[in-house]
C-alpha cells in the first residue's frame, strides 16, 4: 500500500467512491455508469487542480515519499550499463552514496548519489541517505577518475543533509564537504546535478558545484529543513509548515531565484507514481544538458561554473 | 540618629543590596572586564595589551574584526573594500533588516565581515576578518560576495589571502541564497589556488556550520587559536543524534588537531610573527640553484 498524502485524500476518496459504484453496477441490477462517467470527469479535474496547485508544504511531503524514486531507480532507468565504484582509498566505503562508470545514451559517464534505503534494514545500512566523510571523498575520487578519462559527471541529490555524528566530526565532515565544493568548481568535466527529492543542506552542496542544476518539481533544495528553520526562527518546530513557505525551498522557488536552470516536471502526484515516465522526463533534461555542455572547453566549463556561482545573492551596491 | 551612629563599626544593616544573577557576572562596561571562562576581573586596559587573552587563564576571548586589523596588520597599512554593500531582505524575514541595522550600528561594520588589503611585515596581504558580534558572524550574501571579491583582489593582484573565521555557519534568513554563497566562495578560491597563491585560514571561537564546511577547512594551511570550538554541526544536535555523551573537549582546536584537521594551533600572541614568516616563506619566488 502506497503512503497516501493528506493533500491527495479528496482524490482518494473520489476515487474509493467510483470503485463502489462500479462494484454495485456489476452486482446489484442499477444501472449507475452515467454517474460514474460524472465522477470520473471530476475526478480528472479534481486531479488537475490539486496536483497542479501544490502548496511548498505538499512538495515537502512527496520529496520525503517513502516510495519516491531513489538514485539507484533513476540509473537503472537512464543506463544502459553500470559499474558500482566503491570506497574512498582512506577510511571506507559509505553506502549512503553510490556511485561509478555507466553507459548513457551508449556513451560513458560517472554517475554519483546520494541513496536512501527503500526500507529499514537497508536505511540502516545506507544511513537514511545522510553520508559520512568517507562518502563525499568516494563521491570525489570518482569525479576525479572522470576527469581523468574525460567523461561528464551526473550528481543526484538526495539527503536530508551530512551527518551529524561524532565520528564524522573526527573525521573531517567540515573539510570534507569544504574540498568538494572547491575541487568541483576547478573539474575540467561537463558536471551536472539533478536534485531528486530533499537537497539539505551543506550535504547536499556537496555534489552541487556543478554547471547545470535541475530540480525535480516536487524536491527541495535548502539551507535547513522546514523544521530545524522553524525552530531556530520561532523555537516552534511544528510551524514547519509555514516554515516551508518562508524559506523558499519548492524547485520553483529556486528558478525564480534564479538559483537552478530547470524545473524537470513529475508526473502527477509526483516521480513516485511512475517511476519510468519520470526517467524519461529526466532523460530529455540530461542530454540537452550534455549536448549544451560537450561544447565547451575545458576552461570555458570552470570559467561557466565561475560565472554561475559568482552570480548568485542578494544584496545593493 | 545621632552622629556618632554613622561612625560605629557595628551597626545593624538596615537596607541590604541583592544582585541578581545577570549582575553577579556583569562589570560595568569600560574599565573592568570579566573572563568568561575563569570568572576573574581583569583591567580593561591590561587586558587589550594583553590581546585580549585573560592573564589568569589564556582564554583567548572573542574580538571585534577592527581589532584584530590592529594587532595584525601594520600600523595604519589597512585599506577595507566594499564597505558600500548593503543586506536585502530577500525572504522578507520579519525584523530580519532592523536587526541588520542595529548590528551595523554595533559594530560599525556593514556586515559580518571586514575585508581590505594591508601589510603584514611589510608583505601586501588581502585579508579578511569575520566578526561574531554581528549577527553570530552568519554569512548571508553580502558575507559571501566580500569574501568572494576579496579573494579576486588577490588573485588580480597575485597576493596571499589570510581569513579568520568566526561564525555560526550560513545565515537562516536568507535561505539558499545563504548556502550558495558556500559555493560562490569555494569557486572563487579554487582560481586563486590555481594561480598558485597562498591561502591560509585562520580558525578563530566559533567556526561552526556551512563556514566550516566550507573557505574555513580549505586553507593551504590551516590554523587555528587555542580552544576554539570549530565543527560541522551543533554539539547539541550530534548528542541528540548519536545518544551518548560527547568528551568534553570534543570540537576545540585541541581536537581537531589531534584528529589531523590543523596544520597547528597558534596563540594569540604568537599569530602575526609565525603567519608573518609563513607568507614570507611563500614570498621567495625565485629560487634559481641550491
Amino acid at each position: 500500500m502506497v503512503k497516501v498524502l493528506p493533500f491527495e485524500e479528496p482524490i482518494i476518496q473520489l476515487k474509493t467512491k467510483i470503485e463502489e459504484l462500479k462494484e454495485y453496477t456489476a452486482n446489484a441490477d442499477v444501472d449507475m455508469s452515467v454517474e460514474i462517467v460524472n465522477l470520473e470527469t471530476r475526478l480528472k479535474k479534481l486531479e488537475q487542480e490539486i496536483y497542479e496547485n501544490m502548496e511548498p508544504w505538499d512538495r515537502v511531503q512527496v520529496a520525503r515519499h517513502p516510495s519516491r524514486p531513489t538514485t539507484r531507480d533513476y540509473i537503472q532507468l537512464l543506463c544502459t550499463e553500470f559499474i558500482e565504484l566503491h570506497g574512498d582509498r582512506l577510511y571506507g566505503d559509505d553506502a549512503a552514496i553510490i556511485g561509478g562508470i555507466a553507459l548513457f545514451e551508449g556513451k560513458p559517464i560517472t554517475i554519483i548519489g546520494h541513496q536512501r534505503g527503500i526500507d529499514t534494514k537497508e536505511n540502516i545500512k545506507r544511513n537514511f541517505g545522510m553520508p559520512h566523510p568517507e562518502g563525499y571523498r568516494k563521491a570525489l575520487r570518482l569525479m576525479k577518475q572522470a576527469e581523468k578519462f574525460n567523461r561528464p559527471i551526473i550528481c543526484m541529490i538526495d539527503t536530508k543533509g551530512a551527518y551529524p555524528g561524532k565520528a564524522a566530526e573526527e573525521r573531517g565532515q567540515s573539510e570534507a564537504i569544504a574540498r568538494n565544493l572547491v575541487e568541483m568548481a576547478g573539474l575540467k568535466v561537463p558536471v551536472i546535478s539533478v536534485v531528486i527529492g530533499e537537497g539539505g543542506s551543506g550535504g547536499a552542496l556537496a555534489l552541487g558545484v556543478a554547471n547545470h542544476i535541475h530540480m525535480l518539481e516536487n524536491s527541495t533544495y535548502s539551507v535547513i529543513s522546514p523544521e530545524g528553520a522553524a525552530s531556530i526562527l520561532w523555537k516552534d518546530a511544528s510551524l514547519a509548515k509555514q516554515a516551508a513557505e518562508a524559506m523558499k525551498i519548492t524547485a520553483p522557488d529556486l528558478k525564480k531565484m534564479d538559483i537552478i536552470d530547470s524545473v524537470i516536471p513529475e508526473v502527477h502526484g509526483g516521480a513516485h507514481k511512475d517511476i519510468k515516465a519520470q526517467a524519461n522526463y529526466m532523460k530529455e533534461v540530461l542530454i540537452n544538458s550534455l549536448k549544451n555542455l560537450a561544447i565547451l572547453t575545458p576552461d570555458e566549463l570552470i570559467e561557466d561554473r565561475y560565472n554561475k556561482f559568482k552570480n548568485i545573492g542578494e544584496f545593493n551596491e | 540618629m545621632s552622629i556618632r551612629d554613622i561612625f560605629r563599626k557595628n551597626q545593624k544593616k538596615r537596607y541590604a543590596t541583592i544582585p541578581t544573577e545577570k549582575a553577579k557576572n556583569d562589570v560595568p562596561e569600560g574599565i573592568m572586564m570579566k573572563c568568561p571562562e575563569c570568572r576573574k576581573n581583569v583591567f580593561t586596559k591590561d587586558l587589550m595589551k594583553n590581546l585580549k587573552v585573560c592573564p589568569t587563564c589564556d582564554h583567548h576571548m572573542k574580538m571585534t574584526a577592527w581589532e584584530r586589523v590592529e594587532i595584525f596588520l601594520d600600523e595604519d597599512s589597512f585599506e577595507s573594500m566594499d564597505d558600500h554593500l548593503e543586506t536585502v531582505n530577500p525572504l522578507n524575514f520579519p525584523s530580519y533588516t532592523e536587526k541588520i541595522k542595529a548590528d551595523a550600528q554595533k559594530t560599525g561594520l556593514n556586515e559580518a565581515v571586514l575585508t581590505g588589503i594591508g601589510t603584514l611585515d611589510e608583505q601586501q596581504v588581502v585579508v579578511a576578518i569575520m566578526d561574531s558580534h554581528f549577527r553570530m558572524g552568519s554569512m548571508g550574501s553580502v558575507v559571501g560576495e566580500k569574501i568572494t571579491r576579496a579573494v579576486e583582489k588577490a588573485t588580480e593582484l597575485r597576493l596571499p589571502f589570510i581569513i579568520f573565521t568566526a561564525s555560526g555557519g550560513a545565515r537562516m534568513q536568507e535561505g539558499v541564497l545563504s548556502l550558495m554563497q558556500m559555493a560562490k566562495t569555494s569557486v572563487a578560491l579554487r582560481r586563486h589556488s590555481d594561480h598558485g597563491l597562498l591561502y591560509i585560514s585562520i580558525l578563530t571561537h566559533p567556526t561552526t556550520g556551512g563556514v566550516s564546511a566550507s573557505f574555513a577547512s580549505v586553507g593551504d594551511i590551516n590554523i587555528a587559536e587555542p580552544k576554539a570550538l570549530i565543527g560541522f554541526a551543533g554539539r547539541r544536535v550530534i548528542e541528540q543524534t548519536v545518544r551518548e555523551k560527547l568528551p568534553e573537549d570534543f570540537q576545540t582546536a585541541e581536537f581537531l588537531l589531534n584528529h589531523g584537521q590543523l596544520d597547528a594551533i597558534i596563540h594569540r600572541k604568537e599569530m602575526r610573527a609565525k603567519v608573518a614568516s609563513i607568507v614570507h616563506l611563500h614570498m621567495i619566488k625565485e629560487v634559481k640553484a641550491w
